[in-house]
Formats: C-alpha cells, structure tokens, sequence
C-alpha cells in the first residue's frame, strides 16, 4: 500500500459518495449526473453540493419532477455512448418510474439479443429513520433486486460509498444503488488512496462462531450493534454485510452459514416476499444440513412506516429484536 | 431402532427385557435387537416407566423407528426410548414419541445433528437437547458421540450377516481410505521379564497378559499422538477424539470377528484391562455384546499373535483412521549393542489413513508404543 493510501481522513458517508461522484465526472467526460434538485440545491441529502460550480450545468442537471421522463432519458443517453448517473430522490420515487426501470433499463439487452446496452447508474435514498412518514420512508431495494438484468448495491461503510460508485459505472449493465438515509450523517475514516471497489462479493465485517448475522445498508450498524452486545453475553456473531443485493454473493453467506449453523437476516423491508425471504430460502436450498437452528428474520413490521418518532422506530429492525432473534437461534 | 453401524438399516426385535410398567433406569437394558453384528442388548439412557410398546418381538423394523414409549418423569411428557421399531404397521401415535433419526420423527432435532447422527449411526431419542425449544443440536450430537454409545449383543451371532457387515465396512475401507503402511519390531524383553516377575505372586485366574501391556503402551502413545485417534467423514474432514476407545478386534468361532471398544484404556489400570478383556472376549464369542462397545471405538488394535501369525497389515474399520497390528511374541537372534542376543521380539504395525495423518508421524507413534514397551513399570 503506497504511502497516500495510509493516509486517513475522516469523513461522513455523505462526503464519501460526494467524492465517487466528483471522481467519476472527472475521470470521464461521458458521466453525467441528472436528478431533481442535484445542481442549485446541491442535492436532496447534499451529496452533489458543490458539483454545479465545478462541473456546470451540462453535467449537473436539474430536472423537472419526472422521475419517468428522466430516467428515460438516462436510458437514452445510456443506449447512445453516455454513462449517465441518475439520482432519484428515494426509492419510494422510484415508482414512478419502474417501467423505464423495469421495462427498458433492464431488458433492452435482452430483447435486442445483446444489440443494445444501458450502462446506466440511477442513485437513490432508502429507508427510514427521519420522519419523513410513508410516502418517503420505505424501503424497496428488494422489489429491483427481484429483477433480471440489474445489479442492485447497497453500500453500508466509508469505503463502499465511496468504491462501488465507479465499479458501477464501468458496469456495461444498469446499476440501481440505494444510499440509506441514515448513513449520510455517518463518519468514519477514509484512506486517502481510496478509490474503486467489487461489487460482487459480500464482506464479513465482523467475524464470529455462533450465529450469522446476515444484513446490508442501514441495518449493518444496528447488526455490528448487537453483536457487540452479544459477545458480553458470550455469543460471538458473524455480521455480514451483503453489499450487492442482486446477485446475492450465495457463496459468502453459505460459508458464514455452514459455519456458524444459525442465521439471523436483518433487513429493513417487510418480511413478506423480502429479501430476508429470498436468503432464507436459499439458506435452505444449499446449507440446510448445516443448520443447528430455524432461520430468523428481523424485518420492518408490516405497516406503512408511521411518521411520529416511536411509531416508526418501532416498526423498524432495532437492536434488542436482533439480539433477542440471534439469543432465540442460539438456544 | 438403534443404528448400531454406519452401515445399518433395519433391525429385528429379538424379545422385550422390560414390559410395561416396569421401572427403568439410565442404563438399564430393555430389549434385544437383532443385527447383522448379531444380538445387540438396548440400553436406555433415562429414568422413566416402560409404556406401551409399540413393535412385537421377531418384527422386523428401519433404523429410527420408535420401539416403545418410555413415561416421563416428573411432569415431563413422555418421551420414546431408544428402541426399535417398526415399519410397516405404523403404530398409532397418541403420545408423543421420541423416534431417533427417522424421518419425519417427531423428535425436535436440528439438520444439522441429524446428519451428524447419522453419520455415525447415532440415535437422537434420548439425547438431551440444548438448542432452541429444546432441540438437539450437532454440540449435543457430538457430546453424545465422545462419551458412549449404545447397547450391545446377545444371543447367537448370525455368521452369515456378519460377514456381509465386515464385507461393506472393508470395501468401504479400501475403496475410500488411502492406507499407508509401516512395521517396527519391538524388543519385549522387558515387558515380558517385568511380566513374569509381577505374575509370579499372583493366582492363575488373576495373572497378566502380554495384551495388557500391548495395549496400554498403544494406549499412552495415543495420548501424545492423536492424529490416530479419532474419525474421519466425508464432509468435514478429521476430528480427533479424545477418549481414547481402542476396539479390540476378536475373533468368533466359526468365522466373523467384532472389535469392542474398551472405553478409556489410556485411563485403566493394567488389572482393570485385564479384567475388561476377559470380560469383552467371554462375552464377544457369546454375543454379548453392548452397542456402545460395537459403534464406539477410535482407533483398532488387531493381534493374531495367538495364532502363530508374526505380523499383520490390518485394514482400517472406517471412520476410523488407523490400527495396529501385533504379531506374534518370538524369539530371535537380534544385535544387541555389539553382541548377537536372543530376545522375545514383536512385529508391531500401523495401518493410517493417508488424509489424516503421514508417515513421519506415524514412525513417530509405533516409536513411541516401543519406548512404553521398554518401561513396562510405568505403564
């Protein structure tokens, strides 16, 4: 490792994903970045505060609230040699345009028999936390990663926020990635050098005997939370962080599995039809006979995320409840 | 129906040694069943009252079928006892049975100890469970398999059945472990001197045998050498053990041939071996055996001394991952410092499994049960 990358500065995820931003316009002419409220307001979370006065409004843009209309145009661009980056401004937007999403991003390869790709990037806000009630609290990442033909991340640390940016871009396929609206405040340190990192394998953050603690973006830190609290009650937790949700890196967490024999799958969705569900499942398909206890989910409860501050926090995955569901696998 | 072998798939239920109502307790034999190994005495491993029975004797039942309802004890429900069953007349189930490793049993046992279980033919009825609800899990399984086993044999041995258990478990052997092969003779001059002199003072009937030596030397080099002592199985690889179970391979009358373990022979005194080969070859030639001594050994030790044979290369009896073969004691003119002596030598050999162990290491262990032989005070 050169000298630069020891060097450490601290910084919050926010920054981080400023920084693969401004990284990714400068090292290619072809970036754009395109959303609503991405130029003069610097961003919804202001993560592209700044860029407008560096890069000017070619390849900053503001949009009108269409989240359609330019996503599409993100396809488009995409199709014709760009590499756009659009942001939306949470995933619960997203809706509006999951046929462009859906429709085109994802199949246009397919259906021109590998004529035609979109390498296109579309950021975007998960999760809930803020009190922004309903309409802006959910968390859909597991309803794109149901979908054939796009890779969808969910970067949780420092570094992925700052690496998976510019893996994604150089992807020839769309890239969906969820920032959770929690972690922009984080901070952590970052090394200088920090640059591009794969987005296909899952990461054990913290290593352990006893039960797997298998989670991805907003909820890592409640995990890494509770495993901590587990080993002074003398359970030693594996926290893995997921970090690409489509495809699951099945060979990571069947190891962590096979070795541990219980899971725990923390994830901020609804239990129903979640990805807890789908990594359950494949929990069953391929370590079944390493298994010492039944799978356990700890989801967010199945309402609509209430806006008053102890209605929500307590609809979401929260610490005691991972405790207690790696505590009830552990026996 | 116990497993009393890897290779085990049904069982006959020979006679009930319980009938119901009948107080039980923690080792108690209730039944003998019928095996390829021949008549196998069931253990139970907990207190309770024999209930209804399901399975009459001479039926014929799969591994896992539950035998008979044992009633709880202490408000606890009741629980089945490590019995055999049976098949086809699915018996009516209106209490809760403890089946072993059945399928679709309803004991409360994770996959992963079944599949442990299974492997080394253990019967989950009776286990007590630490997991989640109570259910068994693959440190339970494992707790389980590290202390003892199961039941053991009466009655006539089936000779023929016998002989197909020894044919699957050493094609087996020789179809899956990579054997290596090593000899060293022995000096027994000591051990037989030291022998002589300690039997002298003693009654016929409470006299010492060579064996005894043998095997506590193997025994005590074991200790210091435990890749020798233990299991190999396909997923998973090699796991030491570290009770020291030596199975004793002894030979029926008529042909066939059992190895019962002797628990703990490192932890024996030299008369409590001796009492327990008496004890384990009266009862292995009168099929008397226990199932924990049949499924229970870590490692063999096979002697044709007794019939002549100088040195043998024994086959590995899997999943174990070793065995010592001992020849017979004999004279002979060997270098001693620069003269020419006549000493009583033996051929001591080591048949290893290759995956778990090499050959530097085993020289290392028939070294070592050579150095114990030449202080047969210490043993």
């Amino acid at each position: 490792m050169s000298a630069a990358a020891e060097m450490v500065a601290e910084v919050t995820y926010r920054d981080a994903c400023r920084m693969a931003l401004r990284d990714a316009l400068v090292r290619d002419t072809r970036v754009f970045l395109m959303g609503e409220d991405v130029g003069h307001y610097g961003g919804c979370y202001a993560v592209s505060k700044g860029l407008l006065e560096e890069f000017g409004p070619e390849r900053i843009r503001d949009t009108p609230l269409s989240e359609s209309g330019f996503t599409g145009i993100g396809i488009g661009a995409a199709m014709n040699g760009m590499r756009p980056i659009v942001e939306i401004m949470t995933v619960n937007f997203a809706l509006l345009a999951l046929d462009q999403i859906v429709n085109n991003a994802a199949t246009i390869r397919h259906m021109s028999g590998g004529q035609f790709g979109v390498p296109l990037v579309i950021r975007m806000a998960t999760g809930a936390g803020r009190q922004l009630a309903a309409q802006h609290s959910h968390s859909l990442e597991g309803w794109f990663a149901h979908v054939p033909g796009l890779k969808v991340l969910a970067p949780a640390t420092i570094e992925d926020a700052r690496g998976m940016l510019w893996t994604a871009i150089e992807d020839p396929d769309p890239v969906l990635i969820f920032e959770h609206v929690m972690l922009y405040n984080s901070g952590g340190p970052l090394a200088a050098g920090a640059g591009a990192v794969p987005i296909d394998k899952a990461a054990i953050r913290r290593a352990g005997q006893n039960v797997s603690l298998i989670t991805y973006g907003g909820s890592l830190p409640k995990a890494l939370k509770a495993a901590e609290e587990l080993a002074g009650q003398g359970i030693e937790a594996e926290v893995v962080d997921l970090r690409t949700l489509r495809p699951l890196d099945d060979e990571t967490i069947c190891a962590s599995v096979a070795k541990t024999r219980r899971a725990v799958i923390v994830d901020e969705g609804w239990c129903s039809g979640s990805l807890a569900a789908e990594i359950s499942a494949r929990i069953m398909e391929k370590v079944f006979w390493s298994l010492d206890a039944p799978v356990a989910r700890v989801c967010s409860a199945e309402v609509p995320i209430p806006y008053p501050e102890h209605l929500e926090q307590a609809a979401l995955p929260q610490v005691p409840a991972i405790v207690a569901a790696a505590k009830g696998v552990v026996g | 129906m116990p497993s009393l072998g890897a290779d085990m798939e049904a069982g006959t239920l020979v006679e009930w040694l319980k009938q119901p109502g009948d107080k039980l307790h923690h080792g108690d034999i209730i039944a003998v069943v019928e095996t390829e190994k021949g008549a196998i005495e069931v253990e139970i491993f907990m207190d309770g009252i024999m209930g209804r029975q399901l399975i009459a004797p001479h039926t014929k039942v799969p591994v896992g079928t539950p035998l008979a309802i044992i009633e709880g004890v202490a408000g606890e429900q009741a629980k089945a006892a490590p019995k055999a069953a049976e098949a086809p007349p699915a018996p009516a189930v209106s209490k809760p049975i403890a089946p072993t490793a059945a399928p679709g049993a309803a004991i409360r046992a994770t996959p992963a100890a079944r599949k442990a279980a299974a492997a080394r033919g253990l019967a989950l009825d009776g286990l007590a469970g630490t997991g989640p609800e109570g259910a068994i899990q693959l440190a339970d399984v494992e707790r389980e398999l590290s202390a003892a086993g199961a039941p053991a044999a009466r009655k006539g041995l089936d000779l023929d059945k016998m002989r197909h258990a020894i044919a699957a478990a050493m094609t087996r052997s020789k179809r899956d472990i990579p054997h290596y092969y090593l000899a060293t003779t022995i000096d027994m001059s000591r051990a037989l001197a030291w022998l002589a002199a300690t039997n002298a003072a003693r009654a016929p009937e409470a006299r010492l045998l060579p064996a005894v030596l043998t095997l506590k030397a193997v025994a005590a080099a074991l200790r210091r050498y435990p890749k020798f002592n233990g299991f190999y199985n396909d997923p998973g690889g090699f796991v030491a053990r570290e009770p020291i179970h030596i199975g004793t391979a002894i030979a029926i009358r008529g042909g066939g041939l059992v190895s019962p373990a002797i628990h703990d022979c490192d932890r024996l005194s030299l008369d409590e071996l001796m009492a327990k080969l008496r004890d384990l070859a009266a009862r292995a030639r009168d099929g008397r055996l226990r199932s924990s001594e049949l499924t229970d050994p870590t490692i063999t030790v096979s002697s044709l001394g007794e019939r002549g044979v100088e040195s043998l290369y024994g086959v590995i009896y899997p999943p174990q991952v070793a065995i010592v073969g001992l020849g017979k004691i004999v004279p002979r003119p060997i270098a001693v410092e620069d003269k020419i002596e006549v000493r009583p030598v033996m051929a001591a050999t080591l048949a290893a499994d290759h995956r778990v162990s090499d050959g530097h290491l085993g020289s290392l262990f028939l070294n070592a049960v050579d150095a114990r032989l030449q202080e047969p005070e210490k043993l």
